[in-house]
């Protein structure tokens, strides 16, 4: 077991926090096309507020802070607010479009020890990844503030979503995160908005686009091994709970709302009316998200994918049900495995050898929901 | 003897868990899980205190050991997260930008 996963496992069996997504703001200072966000500034927590919170976090035993918008960088006081996570011995992760990184910033950046820059790039033609930002130019100051960063030997990761209108860029895109020598990361995600409008969903590749990916061992190494068919599901699986969200992890909104995850927009409590801890130990909502377990999911229990598929009980969640199927996620373990899940039958899905039907089907069902 | 002076390196993030320090490097994402010993020197490398005195006044106060012995597993232990860059080591006091720990 790595040091990582003792880590993971210790956090759990205390029942700490041990990371934190923090959203200091949804405004941006870009559109992007597929964002699940809402931009306008509905009041966020002032600086003070973000100190206070930051202290509670830190006595909670919070170790990994994502700091991420909308774009962190647009609030004044975001160095600050790193500055004040750094001073309490976090590992600070900033997600950003880095569109306001300059020399400066990353030096900035650097000195406050800072372990991690994510950045979005969707694509290393302008003309592509503008469209998608919706900021003439961003493409160019972005790649510039990864150039920034590097040079002060800040760890940058690039994180490349795709989607429709970006899918064919993705080898250029790794091949610029190559040459400037951040990592690189690939999300064929794309969620519904937290307030439930699933429009953004219409961006999705396809599903033979998926399957192709899962089929590049560029991006998954050993692809036979990765795409074989689920072992049987035993009893440690049918025990284990899905992921992080809600046991060692949690996300926080600008406006102090708790949630199990960025994508599980389940209301848990506000750090403006109760202590973080308050809310983490005792919020009736995270007790209930922590008890789900494997065998507990009406359909997915029953599924041949469990102990395998990403499930993601947030998705669920936005589909309607906590503990019932993601269908993106059962479209992921077909496309990688090509054996139907429990999910998908249930649907009444057809099973077909083709996976251009099975998302022609399955964006009917989803996409324009009734 | 040559007094060592330790102090934390100001790239790296910490966590008390259970007893035990977290540490991950910002310079190589390397995460460290320090025992209780361990993490006694860590709290203490204020870049002011010798290394001396923190294993008189700390390890062999709070466990029972031999003060040679301790000294030199110290000096090892300290000598190995130096080569880390997660330490930063010196003959004379080290000066700090600021002191964020907060054992």
């Amino acid at each position: 077991m790595s040091l990582m996963e003792r880590l993971n496992h210790k956090a759990l069996r205390l029942g700490v926090p041990l990371s934190v997504h923090l959203d200091v703001t949804y405004r941006c200072n870009e559109r992007c096309e597929h964002c699940y966000l809402e931009h306008d500034d509905h009041g966020e927590m002032t600086t003070s507020e973000i100190r206070s919170l930051l202290g509670q976090l830190e006595q909670s035993g919070v170790f990994f802070l994502a700091v991420s918008g909308g774009e962190p960088l647009v609030r004044r006081d975001c160095f600050e607010i790193l500055e004040v996570a750094r001073s309490l011995g976090f590992n600070v992760k900033l997600k950003t479009n880095a569109i306001l990184i300059k020399e400066r910033e990353a030096r900035k950046l650097w000195s406050l020890g800072v372990e991690q820059v994510q950045i979005s790039v969707y694509s290393d033609r302008p003309e592509v990844h503008d469209a998608i930002t919706k900021v003439p130019g961003s493409l160019l100051r972005t790649m510039a503030a990864i150039r920034f960063l590097k040079g002060q030997g800040l760890k940058v990761t690039v994180a490349n979503v795709l989607m429709k209108s970006n899918f064919q860029d993705s080898a250029g895109v790794r091949a610029l995160a190559a040459e400037l020598g951040a990592q690189f990361t690939l999300d064929p995600t794309i969620t519904p908005m937290l307030d439930g409008d699933r429009s953004p969903l219409r961006l999705r590749i396809a599903a033979n686009e998926v399957r192709s990916l899962f089929r590049d061992s560029n991006l998954v190494g050993d692809v036979d091994a990765f795409c074989a068919p689920p072992p049987p599901v035993d009893d440690e699986t049918r025990g284990g709970f899905p992921c992080s969200a809600g046991h060692t992890a949690c996300y926080i909104s600008p406006y102090g709302d708790v949630y199990p995850c960025v994508q599980f927009p389940l209301p848990c409590g506000n750090v403006r009316k109760e202590s973080f801890l308050n809310i983490w130990k005792n919020s009736s909502q995270l007790r209930e998200v922590r008890s789900i377990r494997g065998k507990d999911l009406p359909t997915c229990s029953s599924c041949a994918h469990l102990g395998t598929c990403t499930r993601c009980p947030g998705l669920a969640y936005m589909e309607g049900n906590m503990r019932g199927p993601s269908s993106a996620d059962c479209e992921k373990s077909f496309l990688r495995t090509g054996i139907f899940t429990a999910g998908m039958l249930a649907r009444g899905v057809v099973p077909s050898a083709n996976a251009h039907d099975l998302v022609q089907i399955d964006q009917r069902q989803t996409l324009h929901p009734a | 003897m040559n007094e060592k002076y330790i102090a934390r390196s100001e790239k790296v993030a910490w966590r008390l868990l259970d007893g035990e320090m977290i540490i991950m490097s910002a310079l190589d994402s390397t995460l460290f899980n320090l025992n209780t010993v361990a993490t006694v020197i860590w709290q203490a490398a204020d870049g002011r205190t010798p290394l001396s005195e923190i294993v008189r006044g700390l390890i062999c106060e709070e466990f029972d050991v031999d003060p040679d012995v301790a000294y030199r597993d110290a000096e090892a232990f300290v000598n190995e997260l130096a080569s880390h860059r997660i330490l930063m080591m010196s003959d004379k006091p080290v000066a700090r930008s600021g002191d964020p720990d907060k054992p």
